[in-house]
């Protein structure tokens, strides 16, 4: 027996407001904060509406301030709201790092579960949508390094409002990254009411026996381009879309290489200290002897994101995921 | 703007009337209690300092000379309000209720000193500057949506008012009308930095002024003014009128911490001299003289019963069994992702437990 689920074809900005919303109605106490959030519904229009319906003291245009933003919103938290404090820009994250590393993420450990801040942060990031400097900055990996937040990027509109919802739910402080690149590159049927992606999950896009291609966000769309053009050259990928990024999906990470013996990941961030790295010495630790290859990573370099009239050069592109992926299989 | 901020006083120096608004509110009682307070936290505060000369706690954050700021500004909150102190501020939360074993277990390096007693909200202390302003404004704020008349009181040093989170809290505070008191304990220097090179402007209570908020200067040695004046403020906030910056002009006699040496940025003979002026314990006793409710006896007896609190505080801290090293990896999320499970595993098995 199947049971119908009313959808609606979304984009993912609208899926992300969608999930808002959503979680809104269900619990008074999700409020939404930010600049711009309000009457103007957001720079990429992702709290759209959400003022004329929840009205301004749950849709909040704060002063413009992210220290101030994130620092109130974990008096909030603290305080019986789950605050959504939406920083602009990843970019713009910056001055309220401070708040962030300092207090969000290890209030509960410094109270011994005491004090607990569960909020979300969402951010738009990555380069490729031809943003002025600073805009386009993918710092993930400074937030994958801080003990106590997790860390999640969804790569399409169900995954988004599904992880927004459970982002939402988590007792825990939560940076929701929002890929510029994917929030209207598609449409896709999005159930309406309420549902849940779990955190924590990977997925699997496409099922391959020759390599494990690992990606998320933007990089999604690249690594299935390049996908297509290795099964052309008869190499069959198996492509993972890790979605949370802390923690990761060890099990899938390391089934998928057990299976295939060879493994490409990439991202467009720098690559020292990125989750390239994580993710070598997850292989390494639990699937060293099943390794045919040394694993290969095609990632952002240790640059700053370049104006966008070079930024074509930095972001990985499938043509040098598929170099990587014929590297792996012809070693 | 030092006319326009005057340093409002109670009780001058020697222990005499200059505002007698209060006179019948300042009972005998009252007196008594609050003098018994900054006895208490005296003394703690130098038993904080010989243990950890003695090696019996680690780097301990001393405040003796602003006990009348910390301990007027704490009693005028109430039940349910929330308090957000520094490092410096255990004055302040033992009288909002934090236990003395609690507070030395904190010096000693344990998580427990971060936790306060049930139904007290009161914040671990905030290590980076200024930041606890937003956490105040934001459980503020809170109260406020809410519907409640409970109010926030934060602590911050002089130094904190150049850091940017001054400004971002007294500003989102300021645009919400969060009701919060942003108590600032003025006592001259920010480590080594004497407050003429921290700002140029002659007073903290003037900042308020950019921000449309109540802003009040206080004699932060004398307690009674701290107590009335921060208690107006609090008054203020639970009405819905708004925030209030205090700036509560105080001094420490002593180190900035213990690892630090005072000699190096300033005449400490300078600041031994101070306390024959501005000694908040001593003023409350010349009041008490002045008033014929200073008794000899009395205040032998409260010496001798603090010291043995103190001592049995001391104890207690020193005979709580050490910690489980599972604390370290069990309450950094709701539930441990695999990454800290493993290691937690990994690390009880090279201990040989498992």
């Amino acid at each position: 027996m199947t049971t119908a689920v009313d959808t609606k074809k979304l984009t993912m900005v609208q899926a992300v407001t969608d999930g808002m919303r959503v979680m809104m109605k269900e619990h008074e106490n999700v409020i939404v904060l930010g600049e711009d959030v309000g009457q103007n519904g957001g720079v990429f229009r992702a709290t759209d509406g959400l003022v004329s319906e929840f009205g301004e003291k749950r849709v909040i245009d704060t002063p413009l301030a992210e220290s101030g933003i994130i620092g109130t919103s974990i008096g909030l938290a603290m305080n019986g709201f789950k605050p959504i404090a939406e920083m602009q820009f990843l970019g713009f994250i910056y001055p309220a790092f401070n708040q962030i590393m300092t207090h969000a993420s290890r209030i509960r450990a410094r109270t011994l579960g005491h004090f607990t801040v569960p909020m979300v942060i969402r951010a738009p990031f990555g380069a490729g949508v031809r943003a002025p400097e600073i805009h386009s900055d993918s710092v993930e990996a400074l937030f994958t390094g801080m003990p106590g937040m997790k860390v999640v990027v969804p790569s399409n509109p169900y995954d988004a409002k599904g992880m927004l919802i459970s982002a939402i739910e988590d007792p825990d402080p939560v940076l929701f990254l929002e890929p510029m690149r994917c929030y209207r590159s598609t449409k896709m049927d999005v159930p309406e009411g309420k549902y849940n992606v779990p955190l924590g999950k990977a997925a699997r896009l496409q099922e391959g026996s020759d390599v494990s291609v690992f990606a998320y966000g933007a990089m999604i769309d690249v690594v299935t381009k390049a996908a297509k053009s290795a099964e052309e050259k008869g190499i069959k990928c198996d492509v993972i879309d890790l979605r949370t990024l802390y923690p990761l999906d060890k099990d899938m990470i390391a089934e998928s290489v057990q299976k295939t013996g060879r493994a490409v990941i990439v991202h467009e961030a720098p690559g020292t200290g990125g989750l390239g790295e994580t993710i070598m010495s997850l292989i390494n630790d639990t699937s060293f002897l099943y390794m045919k290859a040394p694993v290969e990573r095609v990632t952002g370099f240790d640059t700053p994101v370049p104006m966008f009239a070079l930024e074509d050069h930095y972001l990985p592109s499938a043509d040098r995921v598929v170099q990587a992926i014929e590297k792996v299989t012809q070693f | 703007m030092e006319k326009l901020f005057p340093k409002l006083q109670i009780i001058n120096e020697n222990g005499e009337w200059n505002d007698e608004t209060y006179r019948s509110e300042i009972t005998e009682e009252l007196t008594k209690e609050l003098y018994k307070k900054m006895l208490r936290s005296r003394l703690f505060d130098r038993k904080g300092v010989n243990l950890q000369r003695q090696g019996r706690i680690g780097t301990y954050v001393p405040f003796e000379g602003q006990e009348a700021s910390q301990i007027g500004s704490a009693l005028a909150m109430g039940e349910g309000d929330w308090m957000f102190p520094t490092y410096r501020d255990h004055a302040a939360t033992m009288t909002f209720g934090h236990s003395l074993k609690t507070l030395f277990l904190y010096w000693k390096g344990r998580q427990e000193g971060c936790i306060p007693p049930e139904g007290k909200n009161i914040f671990p202390p905030a290590v980076p500057i200024a930041s606890q302003l937003l956490h105040a404004t934001g459980t503020a704020w809170a109260e406020k949506l809410k519907g409640t008349d409970r109010a926030s009181i934060v602590y911050f040093g002089d130094g904190a008012t150049s850091e940017g989170d001054f400004h971002e809290g007294l500003n989102f505070a300021s645009v919400f009308n969060a009701p919060v008191v942003f108590f600032n304990q003025n006592n001259g220097f920010a480590i080594s930095v004497p407050i003429e090179k921290q700002m140029k402007s002659k007073t903290i209570a003037q900042k308020a002024v950019a921000y449309e908020m109540e802003g009040v200067r206080l004699d932060g040695n004398d307690v009674f003014a701290v107590y009335f004046h921060t208690r107006t403020a609090v008054e203020r906030a639970r009405k819905g009128e708004g925030p209030t910056l205090i700036e509560s002009v105080t001094w420490r006699y002593g180190a900035h911490t213990t690892a630090d040496d005072p000699s190096k940025y300033r005449d400490q003979n300078e600041s031994a001299t101070r306390r024959e002026k501005t000694d908040p314990i001593l003023r409350l006793e010349r009041f008490m003289k002045n008033e014929n409710i200073w008794d000899e006896k009395w205040a032998e007896e409260l010496h001798e019963s603090l010291t043995a609190e103190i001592e049995a505080a001391v104890k207690e801290m020193e005979e709580t069994p050490a910690p489980h090293y599972n604390d370290v990896f069990d309450h950094v999320f709701a539930e441990n992702p695999w990454p800290i499970e493993s290691q937690k595993e990994a690390y009880a098995h090279s201990r040989g437990d498992r």
